[in-house]
C-alpha cells in the first residue's frame, strides 16, 4: 500500500462537499417538514393532541363519565362549561379531552395491526414472488374491492360490537394498502446490487429481507402510516357513530356524535364540537403525512 | 495441478415468456452460450467484451447467483453446478464478488463497519474477531478507522469501491469475481483501485476473474484474457500475446479502439458497423459474421470452433484464423 493512494483520496476524506449534497434522509425530511408551513401545522396539531391525551386528567374540568348533572342537560357553551353539556349534563370539553385518548389509541392500534400484517404480507409477496405473490395479492385485491367502511362494518358485525373489535376491523381494512405499498418497494429494492451483494456473501433470505430490503423501504411505509392514522380514526368514529364501535358511556367522538344527533336542532354544540375534534385530528395527520411524503420523495427535492 | 476454477460449456438462457396467466416459453435470450475456461490459483483472467455480451452473467452464474442452464462449474475440483442451500452458502466463503457500481452496491442504511461485518456475521464469526478483522481490512484497503461509523453516501466513488473490496475480502476468499470494478470510477481513481487490487492479490494469493469492457484496464492486471462476443468466448490467450498478435477479427477491432497516447502515431482503426445482434436471435454460423470485415459465405453457414493458434496456447474461433497474419492486416481468402 503506497501512501500516494491514501493521499489521492484525501480530498474526499474531509468530505464536506459530499456531506452537504446528501444528508441523512430522515434528518433531511425533518428539516423539510419544519420548513413547510402546512406540514408544520400538522406536526403541531399532533403534538398538541398527544399532550392532551397524556395529560387528560389534569386538563379536564370534570369527570367525563360520571360528571353529569341532570339539571344541566343540553346547556350551551358558558363559563362553567366552555363547550356546553350533553344529554346527561356532562361537560363536553371533558369528554372531548378524554376522547382524545381513545382516538389516538384507536389510530395507533388499528394502524399498528395494518402496518405489521400488511408489511409482512407485502414483503414476502414482493420478495419471494411466484405463487406466494399470486395468492397474497389476490387476497389483497379481494379486500380492496370492498368499500372500506362497509368491510369494517361487516367485520364488526361478525365479531361483535365494541371498541376492541372496531380497532381490529379498522386494522384489517388498512392491510391491503400497506401490503401493496410495501410489495412495490420491495420489488424495486430487491433488484439492487447491495441486495445481490448480501446474497453473494451467503446471507439467508430472512436476513436479506429484514436487514437489507425492508430498511430501504421505510420512507413510503412511514408516510402511509401517518396518513392511515387519520383515516383509521375517521373510520373508527364512523363505526362508533353507527353504534358498532365504542359503547356509551365511553367518551368516544363518534359515539358522542351519535348521541347528540337527536338534539341536533336544539343543541347543536353536542355534535359540532366532537365533529370539529375529528376534523382537526384527521387534518393534522393528513397534513403531516403529506409533508412527510414530499420530504421523503427525492423527486420533490428542490 | 487442478485449476482453482474450471468452467465447461457454461450456458445461461433466460426464457422469454408470453401470457400472464399461463406463461409459455416463446424464446430465450442466450446470455451465455457455451463458455469454457480454466483459471489457476493466484492468476487473473480478464474477461472482455461489449456491453450485453454476457460477461456479467458469466460471473454471476459462476457465483451461483444465477442458476446455469447447462454446463459445469468446477471449483477446487469439486462440481458446484448443482449445489444448493447450506452447501452453497459455505461455498460463498471462498468466492466473492466486487461490483461495478460502488454507489449501488453498498446498503445506504448501513455504516461501513456494518457492511464489512455482514459476511462475517453471516458465518457466525464472533464480535471481537470481527472488530479486529474490520480494522485490519480497512487498513489493507487504505481507509482509516474513523471511517467505520460513516455511511456510504459520505464517501467518494473510489472510497466506496474500497469498502466493497474490504467486504469481499472479509471471509478470506480464494476467488474474487470483479464485475467491472473500475468502470464507474474516474480515470485517476481507476489506477489506484487497480493497483490496490494487484497488491492484495500478491498479499493474499487471490485469484481474480476480472470482467471489463476496457481492454486497457484488463491488459494491466490480467495473466490470461478471454474475449467474449454474444455469449461465447471468441479468443483466449496470454495477455501479451493476445495484445500483440490478436487473431480473431473481433479482438483486432477491439484493440484498435484503445486510444493511443501519442497523437502523432497514426493507428489503423477498424470500425465495426452496426450493433451487437440480439442474443435472443443470434446469427447462424459464426455469430460475428454480421459485423465482421472478413465475413464469407462459409461464416454464415458454419460455426467456427476454438482452435489453438499458437504454441503458447492462444486460441481463437474463426474460420480464417490461419490466414490472418500477425495481427497487422487481414488477408481475405479468395
Amino acid at each position: 500500500m503506497s501512501t500516494e493512494m491514501r493521499l489521492g483520496d484525501d480530498g474526499d476524506i474531509s468530505g464536506t462537499a459530499s456531506q452537504q449534497d446528501k444528508k441523512r434522509p430522515f434528518l433531511d425530511a425533518l428539516v423539510s417538514i419544519l420548513k413547510s408551513k402546512t406540514s408544520l401545522i400538522g406536526l403541531i396539531i399532533i403534538v398538541l393532541l398527544l399532550l392532551v391525551a397524556v395529560f387528560a386528567p389534569l386538563l379536564a374540568p370534570s369527570n367525563p363519565i360520571s360528571g353529569g348533572d341532570l339539571f344541566n342537560r343540553y346547556k350551551g357553551p358558558s363559563a362553567d362549561h366552555w363547550l356546553g353539556t350533553d344529554e346527561l349534563g356532562r361537560d363536553i370539553l371533558s369528554r372531548l379531552i378524554y376522547g382524545t385518548r381513545i382516538s389516538i389509541q384507536v389510530g395507533i392500534i388499528a394502524v399498528g395491526i395494518a402496518l405489521v400484517i400488511g408489511t409482512f404480507l407485502g414483503a414476502i409477496s414482493g420478495f419471494f414472488g411466484r405463487w406466494i405473490d399470486m395468492i397474497v395479492m389476490r387476497i389483497v385485491d379481494i379486500l380492496m374491492s370492498f368499500p372500506s367502511i362497509l368491510l369494517a362494518i361487516a367485520i364488526v358485525a361478525v365479531m361483535g360490537k365494541g371498541l376492541t373489535n372496531t380497532m381490529i376491523a379498522v386494522g384489517i381494512v388498512g392491510i391491503p394498502q400497506f401490503a401493496r405499498i410495501v410489495r412495490s418497494s420491495v420489488l424495486s429494492v430487491k433488484e439492487t446490487e447491495y441486495v445481490e451483494a448480501a446474497r453473494a456473501v451467503g446471507a439467508k433470505s430472512y436476513r436479506v429481507l429484514f436487514r437489507h430490503v425492508l430498511p430501504n423501504c421505510l420512507a413510503p411505509i412511514i408516510v402511509q402510516t401517518t396518513l392511515s392514522i387519520g383515516t383509521a380514526i375517521l373510520d373508527a368514529a364512523g363505526l362508533s357513530f353507527l353504534g358498532l364501535g365504542a359503547q356509551p358511556p365511553k367518551p368516544e367522538w363518534g359515539a358522542m356524535l351519535d348521541a347528540g344527533r337527536a338534539a341536533l336542532q336544539t343543541a347543536p354544540w353536542v355534535v359540532i364540537f366532537p365533529g370539529l375534534a375529528i376534523l382537526v385530528t384527521v387534518l393534522g395527520f393528513n397534513l403531516l403525512g403529506d409533508g412527510l411524503r414530499d420530504a421523503l420523495d427525492p423527486r420533490t427535492k428542490k | 495441478m487442478t485449476p482453482l476454477l474450471e468452467v465447461k460449456g457454461l450456458k445461461k438462457h433466460f426464457p422469454i415468456t408470453k401470457g400472464a396467466v399461463i406463461p409459455r416459453k416463446v424464446g430465450a435470450v442466450k446470455a451465455v452460450d457455451g463458455v469454457s475456461f480454466q483459471l489457476e490459483q493466484g492468476k487473473t483472467l480478464g474477461l472482455v467484451g461489449e456491453s450485453g455480451c454476457g460477461k456479467s452473467t458469466t460471473g454471476r452464474t459462476i457465483l451461483k447467483l444465477i442458476e446455469p442452464t447447462e454446463g459445469q462449474i468446477l471449483f477446487k475440483g469439486q462440481d458446484i453446478t448443482s449445489l444448493k442451500g447450506n452447501k452453497l452458502r459455505r461455498l460463498r466463503k471462498d468466492m466473492q464478488l466486487i461490483f461495478q457500481d460502488p454507489f449501488a452496491s453498498l446498503n445506504p442504511r448501513m455504516t461501513v463497519e456494518q457492511i464489512i461485518a455482514e459476511p462475517m456475521k453471516v458465518f457466525g464469526i464472533n464480535k471481537a474477531a470481527r472488530r479486529k478483522k474490520i480494522d485490519q481490512l480497512l487498513d489493507v484497503v487504505g481507509l482509516s478507522g474513523y471511517h467505520k461509523n460513516r455511511y456510504p453516501h459520505e464517501f467518494s466513488g473510489g472510497q466506496r469501491q474500497r469498502v466493497g473490496i474490504a467486504r469481499a475480502l472479509a471471509l478470506d476468499p480464494d476467488l474474487i469475481i470483479c464485475d467491472e470494478p473500475v468502470s464507474a470510477l474516474d480515470v485517476s481513481i481507476q489506477a489506484q483501485v487497480i493497483n490496490l487490487m494487484e497488491d492484495l492479490q500478491k498479499e493474499f494469493g487471490l485469484t481474480y476473474l476480472f470482467i471489463a469492457h476496457d481492454l486497457g484496464v484488463v491488459h494491466h492486471i490480467s495473466d490470461q484474457i478471454a474475449v467474449m462476443y454474444l455469449g461465447e468466448i471468441v479468443e483466449y490467450g496470454h495477455y501479451h500475446e493476445l495484445y500483440e498478435h490478436p487473431k480473431h477479427p473481433y479482438t483486432q477491432a477491439l484493440l484498435s479502439a484503445i486510444p493511443e497516447a501519442n497523437p502523432h502515431l497514426q493507428k489503423e482503426r477498424i470500425v465495426l458497423k452496426g450493433d451487437v445482434p440480439s442474443p435472443a436471435h443470434p446469427p447462424a454460423g459464426c455469430k460475428f459474421h454480421t459485423r465482421c470485415p472478413l465475413a464469407q459465405e462459409r461464416c454464415r453457414l458454419e460455426k467456427p470452433i476454438m482452435k489453438t493458434v499458437s504454441p503458447t496456447g492462444q486460441q481463437a474461433a474463426c474460420h480464417f484464423v490461419k490466414e490472418v497474419g500477425h495481427g497487422d492486416r487481414f488477408v481475405v481468402p479468395k
